[in-house]
């Protein structure tokens, strides 16, 4: 069996974000970029797939400008075996990365798709589940826990529901999503670093995929979230009884 | 992205819930945390205080008897641990405080400047580590260089001993009282007074934290020259007088260099403005290195100004494994030639300090999960243009790999990883306090030498303690430390002198950072010679004559006895 997984390239985690002075989105100019964390989590679950010897191939696939070819590159490096890079413009949606992920499940066929649950850039969550309804494919999302049966041909996932967690049994093939305890991500070794430059990355256009951009959605404007104002220590009980009867009016 | 950050911290906050660990950037929070509200620390380190608080006591309670008599007029310092107990005598010429005094100080100071208070004096007496406490029964917060000024005045005519104190997170008791000096805090001196954008040239007074001013450069795309474990408490007026080094030594040299002024309040009042911002100026000798370094035994710095390097946006660790020692060194001189401008940290560290980071420091992740080696080195990179400083890197770590200097390796790939390597490295100083009692030494030994000390204290101690090694090999700086379940007299007879002694016969210096203190004032001999160590006498004499700041510090008290 094959596994596709999509990754994404954004702004580092840890880098503290700036929005743009003219409000159109978050600067990227030089910031360090990384692989999608929740992506790297997919990523790490295809390759734990693959070296229990259910699947025999790790495929993975980005969408976006040049740039994204390093984070293919790291994507590579961790141990995938082949990369797809589609080229496009950094900014799509949701829907038109589903319609070219379905396009490139056409081509590749694999048994599984595992992406991460949203991106940590736009946090849209809506790509997975676009997808496998287009694929019209089972979905199981959020997922924290994954076990393959390949006799059945069937995926065992655990999903974190609100108070407690939902297992879901899904026949192959599927759409996963992973969370963020799914497993932890392992670094990229020397060994496989130097081995990845040599694996294939196939490139598509939009074109050869016959895929459009539109979309319906338009950015009005990015703005950063209000500031919190600092907290005063006050010197008395009455102070703080005046202060919550006539400031914050609670009581 | 925020509710990726939220998860993580909900994560790390259950993990720290269910199991009492934490996670790297949790456990970094935590331990700055405990240094800055060192007078109410966390639970996490609580117990490792009273642990070293029971030591204390049934370390001292002998002495008690002994001096309780004269405890007033002549109380005794001893060395707690780490280094081997000697004892001091409180200079009898010192006066003691009196009510004029205190009314002299409020005067000046106003009540808020003039602290009593048990709880902050205690938590002002002792060092970081707990190895040194003062009984010192009153803390100066001046707010400015004029209150300094009059205050060291006044001190100086009445012949009151005085310690400066930055952030207090000294290692060999430089920043403690020895006995009852007046401590003289600069934390409220915090301002920055400006900052050129085009020179990158910081000038802002004493106080200020370093981490508040990396995150202000940060802010203005400059990064400060120096960088150490100790950010979060330590401020800059006592990295310049301690002479830190830290991280970043290797790209950006030592305060020395970037440094270009100072302004200084000497013993007796008179304020000396160096504070100049030029990176050129060849008038006359050039004091401002005096007191860079002489950890505030000549005068209490008050402002500085700082030549900041701007910052780089891409950088680049790697974490590696290497066989023997031999390797490391191969590998620091290829960095060097490879890597060139962009080299940034060539940090090292062997087996048995890996073995305890892994043991002591929970939720540190081994690069290496599935073997281990003698010896890791971390590289950081740091240049302007990622695609450049990749190339670079894969080129040197290949043809490294090639020549077997390596035998594994990890190369972050985000900020995140970069951050855990970090880590591995920064936590060493943590993990060792968590095993127990720990003996450290801080020494510059040329470097195709530094490892042969390790490995002869190593055969000396045997099973009784473990030998850990770790430091900055690109600096030639190898940090000792010797851990032990408990402190204990029989071991430290097989460390002292005879690490000292080794350090000197190969012309090595017995404190490469962290400066001479209390711990080493009168091991200065084993680096310094006679003439030298004379006439930096002779300068202190001249600048303080009647040597009320930081006595019985860097220098062996017995060349200031009067006869």
């Amino acid at each position: 069996m094959k596994i596709m997984v999509a990754i994404k390239r954004v702004v580092d985690y840890a880098v503290k974000i700036r929005v743009k002075p003219d409000k159109s989105g978050v600067e990227t100019k030089n910031v360090k970029m990384s692989m999608n964390p929740f992506c790297e989590i997919a990523l790490e679950e295809a390759l734990r797939i693959k070296e229990s010897g259910l699947a025999s191939e790790v495929v993975a696939v980005s969408v976006g400008p040049t740039q994204f070819l390093e984070t293919l590159r790291t994507g590579l490096a961790m141990g995938a075996d082949r990369a797809i890079h589609v080229e496009a413009p950094e900014k799509i949606y949701p829907l038109t990365i589903a319609k070219i992920l379905k396009a490139l499940v056409d081509v590749e066929k694999p048994g599984l798709l595992l992406l991460g649950k949203q991106a940590i850039d736009n946090d849209q969550n809506q790509t997975g589940q676009m997808v496998a309804g287009l694929l019209k494919w089972p979905q199981g999302t959020f997922a924290s826990k994954v076990v393959l049966d390949k006799e059945k041909q069937v995926a065992t996932i655990d999903r974190e529901v609100d108070g407690g967690i939902e297992t879901l049994c899904l026949d192959l093939p599927a759409v996963i999503t992973t969370d963020l305890r799914l497993n932890q991500p392992r670094y990229a070794t020397l060994p496989n670093i130097m081995k990845a430059k040599s694996k294939p990355i196939k490139k598509f256009t939009l074109q050869d995929l016959n895929v459009e951009i539109k979309s319906d959605l338009e950015v009005v404007e990015v703005t950063e979230p209000p500031k919190r104002k600092s907290g005063v220590i006050l010197s008395s009980v009455d102070e703080l009884i005046d202060k919550l009867k006539n400031e914050a009016r609670v009581i | 992205m925020e509710e990726w950050k939220a998860t993580c911290r909900l994560l790390t906050h259950c993990k720290h819930l269910f199991h009492g660990r934490s996670t790297p950037n949790f456990q970094r929070f935590c331990s700055s945390g405990c240094r800055c509200h060192f007078n109410q620390p966390s639970e996490s380190i609580k117990p490792y205080i009273g642990y070293y608080q029971q030591e204390l006591k049934s370390f001292s309670r002998p002495l008690v008897s002994l001096c309780m008599n004269q405890w007033n007029r002549c109380r005794s310092q001893y060395r707690l641990f780490a280094s081997q107990a000697t004892i001091i005598q409180r200079r009898p010429d010192f006066s003691t405080i009196s009510s004029e005094d205190l009314s002299y100080f409020k005067n000046i100071l106003g009540e808020i400047g003039v602290v009593q208070d048990e709880e902050t004096l205690d938590a002002v007496n002792t060092d970081w580590m707990r190895k040194y406490k003062g009984t010192s029964k009153l803390m100066l917060q001046p707010r400015t260089v004029e209150e300094v000024s009059q205050i060291l005045k006044y001190c100086n005519s009445r012949c009151l001993a005085v310690v400066p104190q930055g952030g207090n997170t000294g290692l060999v008791g430089g920043s403690v009282p020895a006995f009852d000096e007046v401590i003289v805090s600069i934390s409220h001196m915090n301002k920055i007074i400006s900052f050129d954008k085009v020179s990158g040239i910081l000038v802002c007074e004493a106080g200020c934290i370093l981490e508040n001013l990396i995150a202000f450069l940060d802010n203005e795309g400059f990064v400060m020259p120096l960088d150490l474990g100790a950010k979060g408490s330590c401020q800059i007026g006592g990295n310049v007088s301690t002479n830190a080094g830290g991280l970043r030594l290797l790209r950006y040299g030592s305060l020395h260099g970037s440094v270009l002024g100072l302004e200084v309040v000497l013993a007796n009042g008179t304020v000396l403005d160096m504070l100049g911002t030029l990176r050129k100026d060849n008038t006359g000798y050039d004091l401002k290195h005096l007191f860079i370094g002489s950890e505030g035994s000549l005068g209490i710095v008050t402002k500085v100004s700082i030549l900041t390097p701007p910052k780089l946006s891409s950088v680049n660790v790697c974490f590696l494994a290497c066989k023997d020692y031999a390797s490391c060194l191969k590998l620091l001189l290829e960095a060097k030639r490879k890597l060139g401008e962009i080299l940034s940290a060539f940090e090292f560290l062997d087996h048995d300090a890996m073995d305890l980071v892994l043991k002591h420091l929970e939720g540190v992740r081994n690069p290496f999960p599935f073997s281990m080696h003698n010896f890791y080195v971390l590289i950081e990179t740091t240049g302007s243009s990622e695609s450049y400083d990749r190339e670079k890197l894969d080129a040197f770590l290949l043809n490294s790999m090639e020549n077997d200097l390596i035998s594994d390796g990890v190369v972050a790939q985000d900020i995140t990883q970069a951050s855990s390597c970090w880590h591995i490295r920064e936590g060493i100083p943590e993990a060792l306090m968590k095993a127990g009692g720990v003996y450290k030494y801080d020494l510059s030994i040329p470097v195709e030498k530094m490892y042969d000390l390790v490995e002869e204290m190593r055969v000396r101690l045997d099973a009784s303690a473990k030998v850990v090694a770790y430091g900055h090999l690109g600096d030639g700086n190898l940090h000792l430390n010797i851990s032990t379940p408990q402190y204990d007299d029989n071991i430290l007879s097989q460390i002292e002198p005879f690490v000292y002694e080794w350090t000197s016969k190969h012309k090595g210096s017995i404190s490469a950072e962290h400066g001479l203190g209390l711990m080493k004032a009168n091991k200065i001999h084993y680096t310094k010679s006679p003439e030298t160590v004379q006439l930096m006498a002779s300068i202190k004499k001249l600048l303080d004559p009647s040597g009320i700041l930081n006595p019985y510090k860097v220098l062996p008290p017995s060349l200031f006895t009067k006869s």
